[in-house]
């Protein structure tokens, strides 16, 4: 438990996550969709949002490997960068809900019991009765509709759940006796939370981190299928489900790279957490749900 | 029980009023004015102050506030700035799509991933609980209006079996109404019945490893007869709350699968309040979605605590 070895410990867990099937394999298809969007910053085989209307509907070849929409712009091309539009939502979206809910978790647990702890309890329990969809939809009517909406909503989503998180397992170490000690060596709640706390409870908000960037990735997708992301011609993936809806007895290549590009995402940031919460804590095997 | 369920009922209302305050206060930064949005851009100043006069703009924001909470309370949602008819009928008629659809889903999900949860823990380990925690996983990974788009591709456009979209109303027939609702409500339930078999089985397992479950093998039970008398039924306790919060989100879904398949329910409703600047239909809309999942969270925590003496103490 003690700070000094944690850089020890830290090494061994790396290859101990390896050692988890789940989460090498998780981790292989993040990393290659991660791999995709910062390459698509660089370089995509066509120009995502040049429109070729002569190419259009093409069917998969060797030319466009995922074929083209109906506008021929080359699907293959569009999802490398629809992945860098999901990924960045929703990973900005998870550092809004660890940013901000992480430190009122540890505030609230630090004053457990006090009018404190029972406001932001209670602003939690209010936040959480508001899915994603509500607050995009609320964001949207008053702004208009774009990425930076879709993170915002998915981010207070996610301020509650880390929040919580945060608290019930502060709570737990807070009577802990090097906690006590602590204390007693003077150091006030605030150190207490940053130093002891905060690096105990990391294993868990990286589990839940992980978890929650595949939630948001399935939120971004949903949220663009609606036209409440990111606007055209950016591309991304739920905006390009929506087109191919028109078109699906046409050309249902344009609905199935899509589509699959969004599981292959999600699974893999499931399949990661899933590593990672066996290798963290075994005894939470059994009750991932 | 009874100074629980009051402490309960306050909160329950205090929750209700702060989520109408939230809902009320982001709908009024809005930037625009929906009395000249209403009336176009070539009106007369006068005709625009009258309008603001007349739907009480003019009023100052607590007022306009207590105003809409009463109205609401007297199930006076307002009048659409689009549709120009009580904002209550129109809602009123579009939930019955999206609450008979989430309702459908909701029976599927649980039909479904009941057994499948409990197979998967009775048989942990074997081939088929691999193979149902694999397909779980999937389904959780699949975005439901995808899925949705999948099932159109297979069952509407090749095999013929559905239409593609459109709701016929109910007067059509409850079955024919049903048949148009089956797809939506499929593709709805997949993933929430991938969550809830999961649950199911992990649930399952915590209760499979308890003492009485010991108990009752050795006074001479049979496996079968353990797990459906004792396991099964205390497993099913925190079974029912996950059912129960799931019910919101697919209230919530259902606005989004409706867009797949053409609905009218309050998914296209909202959408459209959004694009029309229609900002008493959106508010009304989020407003009812945010209650119900309230209401019900606020029904779970009362049913577990009905079936659970030791929640009632600690509250």
């Amino acid at each position: 438990m003690s700070v000094g070895t944690l850089p020890e410990v830290k090494r061994g867990l790396v290859g101990a996550a390896f050692q988890s099937k789940s989460f090498a394999l998780g981790f292989a298809v993040t990393a290659v969709f991660i791999l995709a969007a910062l390459l698509s910053l660089i370089w995509t085989p066509y120009d995502a949002t040049a429109l070729a209307v002569s190419d259009k509907l093409k069917a998969p070849s060797g030319l466009h490997w995922f074929g083209t929409d109906h506008f021929g712009r080359d699907i293959f091309s569009m999802i490398m960068v629809g992945a860098r539009t999901s990924i960045a939502v929703a990973f900005v979206a998870v550092g809004i809900g660890i940013a901000a809910g992480v430190p009122l978790g540890l505030w609230a647990a630090a004053k457990q019991g006090s009018l404190v702890d029972e406001i932001i309890m209670r602003a939690n329990d209010l936040v959480f009765a508001f899915p994603a969809l509500l607050i995009a939809i609320l964001i949207t009517a008053v702004f208009g509709p774009s990425a930076i909406n879709a993170i915002i909503a998915i981010g207070i989503f996610n301020i509650p759940v880390f929040a919580r998180l945060a608290r019930g397992a502060a709570l737990t170490l807070w009577t802990r006796e090097y906690i006590f000690a602590a204390r007693v060596a003077g150091k006030g709640a605030v150190r207490i939370s940053a130093e002891h706390i905060l690096p105990n409870i990391m294993n868990l908000l990286i589990v839940q981190g992980t978890i929650q960037f595949s939630l948001g990735i399935l939120a971004d997708a949903a949220l663009s299928y609606v036209g409440l992301g990111a606007q055209p011609p950016t591309p991304s993936w739920g905006r390009m489900l929506a087109d191919a809806q028109t078109m699906i007895s046409l050309a249902p290549h344009m609905a199935l790279f899509p589509g699959a590009a969004i599981v292959l995402t999600v699974l893999g940031l499931n399949l990661m957490g899933d590593g990672l919460r066996d290798l963290f804590d075994p005894k939470l095997r059994r009750s991932r749900s | 029980m009874a100074p629980y369920l009051l402490k309960r009922l306050i909160s329950l209302v205090l929750s209700l009023l702060a989520a109408s305050v939230v809902i009320f206060l982001v709908l009024q930064v809005v930037p625009g004015d929906p009395a000249s949005y209403m009336l176009g851009m070539n009106a007369q100043p006068e005709t625009v102050e009258a309008l603001r006069q007349q739907m009480g703009l003019n009023e100052p924001l607590v007022w306009r506030y207590l105003t809409w909470v009463v109205g609401l309370a007297h199930g006076d949602f307002g009048v659409s700035y689009t549709y120009k008819v009580p904002t209550g009928e129109l809602i009123a008629q579009r939930l019955w799509v999206s609450l008979p659809l989430a309702l459908y889903a909701l029976l599927l999900s649980t039909v479904l991933a009941l057994p499948i949860g409990i197979i998967s823990a009775a048989k942990r380990n074997s081939a088929a609980d691999y193979g149902i925690m694999g397909v779980t996983q999937l389904g959780i990974a699949v975005p439901n209006f995808w899925f949705a788009m999948l099932l159109v591709l297979l069952f509407s456009i090749t095999l013929r079996w559905f239409s593609a979209g459109g709701f016929p109303g109910w007067n059509a027939g409850f079955f024919v109404a049903l048949k148009a609702l089956t797809l939506p409500a499929v593709a709805l339930a997949l993933p929430q019945a991938s969550i809830l078999a999961r649950v199911m089985r992990s649930s399952l397992l915590d209760t499979l490893s308890e003492d009485y479950i010991r108990t009752a093998r050795a006074k001479g039970l049979t496996r079968g007869q353990t797990l459906v008398r004792h396991a099964v039924r205390n497993a099913l306790i925190p079974v029912l709350t996950i059912i129960g919060l799931q019910f919101s989100f697919l209230l919530a879904g259902a606005i989004i699968i409706e867009n797949v398949f053409y609905l009218p329910g309050l998914g296209r409703l909202v959408f459209q309040g959004i694009t029309q600047r229609d900002l008493i239909v959106v508010q009304s809309v989020v407003m009812l979605l945010v209650f119900a999942v309230i209401i019900i969270t606020f029904l779970v925590d009362m049913a577990y605590a009905l079936v659970d003496p030791r929640l009632r103490s600690r509250a």
